[in-house]
């Protein structure tokens, strides 16, 4: 999105918790949230223009399958995976679309259904080198986990933390998958799964889908002069490198971050609130370093000061995070959008942020050899 | 032999010389005719400046843990008695990384930064695969 387009504003917002519906059709996980979205919105459905969908594992044709259910159809409909930040990037995508004048107001849906593969890791592309000798998601971020430890001295425990802190938050939230608190102890105690993470520093998998209506100006000053308005949104991809990388650094969001600061015109510690992708426990502290709120090395000091929980300054996933609230992965970005709009106008309930007006959402991944991520797409909301 | 049981490469247009090379007792990795770049996994261009000029060089086998991952889950049922195993990222002194398991240490003993150096493990009569031990200083 160039600095002189227009902007897009965020008319309504749809959620359905997070959780494992087995008997559920990717479908019928995904209408209720569209549904809820529209009516929020108070747009009649006649005048959506477009819809795009993010799924990673949906299969063909999730965006007309989940919309059809709820009477929409024959409108464009574009699906986007791009893994992790499928529905992040179908908001940029939507974004991209009313910036330039196309579309007036456009639905985005994220949705996926997980248990359908039965549990464990999720299915990586058979392709790509790494995966083909058995690389799991786990098994990476375990990898970033222990070269960080190595390098800034950090400790299982400490590493645990992380986990206490989102879950403390995903216990207020009705939408998140797992409502309830954990201790450093039970976190330290679970069943290793891949040193030296236990099964509380890896995020649950499961189903779920998450909804927006956004629109250019005109169509927010009729319907809700007050919106929410998106000022950045990015998406970029991993730098392929075939030899050394530094493993601490998450370099995409460094690159992504710093794109959507200048676009949105401020400064990290301009952030109230971030939705950011904690998919496991390493992930959230090296992040708190990609994004400028703490320096190299430093990010566990910054959570242990308490200022990125409730109360704090910078409070980051109040909704538990990809660890509680739950990582569908397609519906993930959508969820952080919808989480953050919600704290921004003020109705997130137990977990709300109190004041805040700038809000910001990170949703990154797709393991392939050679990258930090393969996508990663941010997103900056104010009111 | 015969019996093992665990998922055996497959060798592939790119990566035929690679696995040949281990049945051989080396460790050849890609290294462009153009810019001298070392690389890998195994790819027809150099992924540095996409030329397709490039020879197969014999790594000196040496390098370092960059990370490591203890695998305590079962993703594979070949894997059932061995768990928890080592799998690290090795960088060799050449500069390319790959994904390899370590032997002749115990997962508690592993660091990274230690220095490895390759052994071929030949696992059927077609294919042999390289993994890393610990290795004194260099």
């Amino acid at each position: 999105m160039g600095k002189s387009m227009s902007k897009a504003y965020v008319l309504g917002t749809g959620m359905i918790p997070f959780g494992k519906f087995p008997d559920r059709t990717l479908a019928d996980i995904g209408w209720p949230s569209l549904r809820e979205a529209v009516l929020e919105s108070g747009v009649p459905t006649s005048s959506i223009d477009a819809i795009y969908c993010g799924s990673a594992l949906g299969g063909m044709m999730s965006g007309q399958r989940v919309a059809k259910a709820i009477g929409l159809s024959g409108m464009p409909i574009v699906n986007v995976e791009n893994a992790c930040s499928s529905s992040s990037s179908a908001i940029a995508q939507a974004c991209n679309a009313i910036a330039a004048g196309k579309y007036d107001t456009v639905a985005v849906v994220g949705v996926e259904k997980l248990t359908k593969f039965g549990g464990g890791t999720l299915p990586l592309e058979n392709e790509d080198w790494e995966v083909t000798q058995g690389m799991v998601m786990p098994a990476l971020y375990a990898m970033r986990a222990n070269r960080y430890m190595h390098e800034f001295g950090l400790t299982p425990k400490q590493l645990g933390e992380v986990s206490v802190k989102a879950h403390d938050h995903g216990a207020l939230n009705p939408n998140a998958q797992i409502r309830k608190r954990v201790t450093i102890e039970e976190v330290m105690a679970a069943r290793p799964v891949a040193g030296p993470f236990t099964l509380w520093h890896c995020c649950p998998t499961g189903d779920g889908s998450a909804a927006l209506i956004l629109a250019s100006q005109k169509v927010a000053k009729k319907h809700k002069p007050a919106a929410v308005h998106v000022a950045a949104s990015e998406v970029t991809s991993g730098k392929y490198t075939n030899g050394y990388r530094d493993m601490t650094v998450a370099e995409l969001t460094v690159r992504g971050s710093h794109e959507a600061y200048e676009m949105a015109g401020i400064a990290p510690n301009d952030i109230d609130v971030a939705e950011i992708h904690d998919a496991f426990t390493i992930a959230e502290l090296m992040y708190y370093e990609a994004f400028g709120w703490a320096k190299k090395g430093e990010a566990y000091q910054l959570l242990s000061s308490g200022a990125t929980s409730l109360g704090g300054k910078i409070p980051v996933n109040p909704s538990g995070g990809l660890l509680s609230r739950g990582h569908p992965v397609g519906a993930t970005g959508a969820a952080q959008a919808v989480e953050i709009v919600r704290q921004l106008e003020g109705r997130a309930g137990k977990h709300q942020v109190e004041g805040a007006k700038i809000g910001l959402t990170h949703a990154t991944g797709g393991g392939i050899a050679g990258f930090d991520h393969g996508a990663c797409s941010i997103h900056i909301f104010a009111k | 032999m015969s019996n093992y049981k665990k998922p055996v490469p497959i060798p592939s247009v790119e990566s035929k010389p690679y696995w040949t090379g281990l049945k051989e007792g080396r460790l050849l990795i890609p290294k462009c005719g153009e810019c001298g770049n070392f690389w890998f996994p195994p790819s027809l261009h150099c992924p540095h400046c996409n030329a397709a000029n490039f020879s197969w060089e014999p790594s000196s086998g040496r390098g370092k843990v960059f990370s490591y991952v203890v695998f305590h889950r079962v993703y594979h049922p070949a894997f059932s008695e061995e768990v928890p195993y080592v799998v690290a990222l090795i960088e060799l002194e050449e500069g390319p990384r790959l994904i390899s398991n370590l032997v002749e240490i115990k997962p508690d003993d592993v660091q990274c930064e230690m220095p490895v150096s390759v052994v071929f493990e030949k696992i059927a009569n077609n294919m042999t695969l390289p993994k890393f031990r610990p290795a004194p200083l260099y």
